[in-house]
């Protein structure tokens, strides 16, 4: 928003838009370039996290057997995650998990929405570092609760030897290291960081496109409008995208607790 | 950061470093996120949840209770009910009974009764008969002797030859009588 303003208060569209259009000036200190501790993005995590802790804070104030319309709301959310995700891959001993991966599920959801919401416009998933931190969280959950579960040399019995013949082991157990050990937090993070970067990246290519050709000649004007359009629809995909990420990181979460928790390979 | 920076592009963000400090600040404010959630919301949810159960539950088990009791006590109404019925028709059967026996006491004694008035009527009858009929056989005896002593003008002092003749006659007129 900021980026596109300054392309706007310029009066020339940086076209086309850059990975520095991802890394806006700091607003406390105001302006300051390289200076992180509170800027746009750090100040929509706050906020994501004010709004879902006051909402379901205040609709679950006092929980009732028949619900109102706002506890039944906030309980669906709640039960959606429970039921489809922790008890759907776990089993039973899912329900334990469930608030956490509820807690994750609305985070991502809702900082992945601030890529759409007009005056926030980027998602503080766009930036590496809070993918990563939950896929860290994940990581580290999944070895402890294998721990915990199986004991610290049967954990990693199940996790690094498949049930296989030995001589094929000494491969085997490197594989099955790499991916359960080195690329898994990876790819959690990073799939949900390129998805929400490249969901910007687009939005921007259209949206400055769309001025670049105008400013180029009047006579692009009708292009610039379809370029535009193409902002509103993919706008829609992006929202489609928000909430599969988001999908897709609680369950993989879920799979890999669920993996920790199996009793076989 | 630095790899491109070194590269001389004009970027000098690289987006797949994470840039520490919003490490820490996503830290700190998904684990308040995550205290407050889950420790204030969603065990109350599971405890709701919980309750919901127990009060459905709850709700069918005291109606299939009350419903057994029902029954229970259904059964143990129908009971008492049969039970006075057969009371009733044993108690009217005894009553009957007991008329009956009654009835036909009263019936004996009254037969009783008006047979033995019957009787002690029969007998006085056949006693105050037999002595009308032994005075009059004396009477018609001396008057006939007396009568036949008038006209004989004898005595017949032989009693027992008197005594055969008046038997004789008396027969003699009874035979008559009856015949």
């Amino acid at each position: 928003m900021f980026g596109q303003a300054n392309v706007l208060a310029q009066g020339e569209a940086a076209f086309p838009p850059s990975v520095e259009d991802f890394y806006l000036p700091s607003i406390l200190p105001w302006g300051a370039e390289n200076s992180y501790w509170f800027t746009k993005i750090t100040a929509m995590v706050w906020l994501a996290v004010g709004i879902l802790a006051i909402y379901f804070l205040v609709s679950y104030r006092k929980p009732q057997l028949v619900p109102t319309k706002k506890q039944w709301i906030a309980e669906s959310i709640y039960g959606f995650v429970r039921n489809n995700i922790a008890v759907d891959m776990i089993g039973h001993a899912g329900v334990r998990f469930a608030p956490y991966f509820t807690t994750l599920f609305c985070f991502i959801v809702l900082t992945n929405f601030f890529a759409i919401v007009p005056g926030f416009q980027i998602s503080p998933n766009s930036h590496i570092a809070f993918p990563a931190v939950l896929a860290a969280i994940s990581y580290v959950m999944f070895i402890w609760v294998g721990i915990r579960h199986h004991g610290f040399g049967k954990f990693f019995k199940n996790s690094l030897i498949p049930p296989a013949p030995w001589y094929i082991l000494p491969l085997l157990i490197p594989i099955e290291f790499f991916s359960n050990f080195l690329v898994r937090p990876f790819s959690l993070a990073v799939r949900l960081f390129a998805n929400m970067f490249a969901g910007h990246m687009l939005l921007l290519v259209f949206t400055l496109g769309g001025f670049a050709m105008l400013n180029a000649s009047a006579w692009f004007a009708p292009v610039s409008l379809l370029s535009w359009v193409m902002t509103v629809a993919l706008t829609f995909l992006e929202f489609l995208v928000i909430v599969l990420q988001a999908y897709v990181f609680t369950v993989l979460t879920a799979s890999y607790v669920q993996g920790a928790l199996a009793e076989e390979h | 950061m630095f790899l491109l920076a070194a590269e001389g592009g004009e970027s000098t963000h690289n987006p797949i470093l994470p840039i520490w400090q919003e490490i820490v600040v996503g830290g700190i404010a998904f684990a308040v996120l995550c205290f407050v959630l889950m420790k204030f919301v969603f065990p109350r949810m599971e405890q709701t949840f919980q309750a919901r159960v127990d009060a459905i539950e709850g709700g069918i088990k005291r109606a299939e209770a009350a419903q057994a009791e029902a029954n229970q006590l259904l059964e143990q109404y129908r009971a008492q009910l049969a039970e006075a019925r057969t009371d009733a028709a044993k108690i009217r059967d005894d009553a009957r009974a007991d008329a009956e026996g009654i009835r036909q006491d009263v019936l004996a004694k009254a037969r009783e009764e008006s047979d033995r008035i019957i009787a002690a009527g029969k007998e006085q009858l056949a006693a105050e008969r037999a002595t009308i009929v032994r005075e009059l056989r004396a009477e018609v005896g001396t008057i006939a002797v007396d009568l036949a002593s008038k006209i004989v003008g004898e005595s017949l002092a032989d009693e027992a030859r008197r005594k055969g003749t008046v038997d004789r006659f008396l027969s003699g007129l009874e035979s008559a009588g009856t015949r």
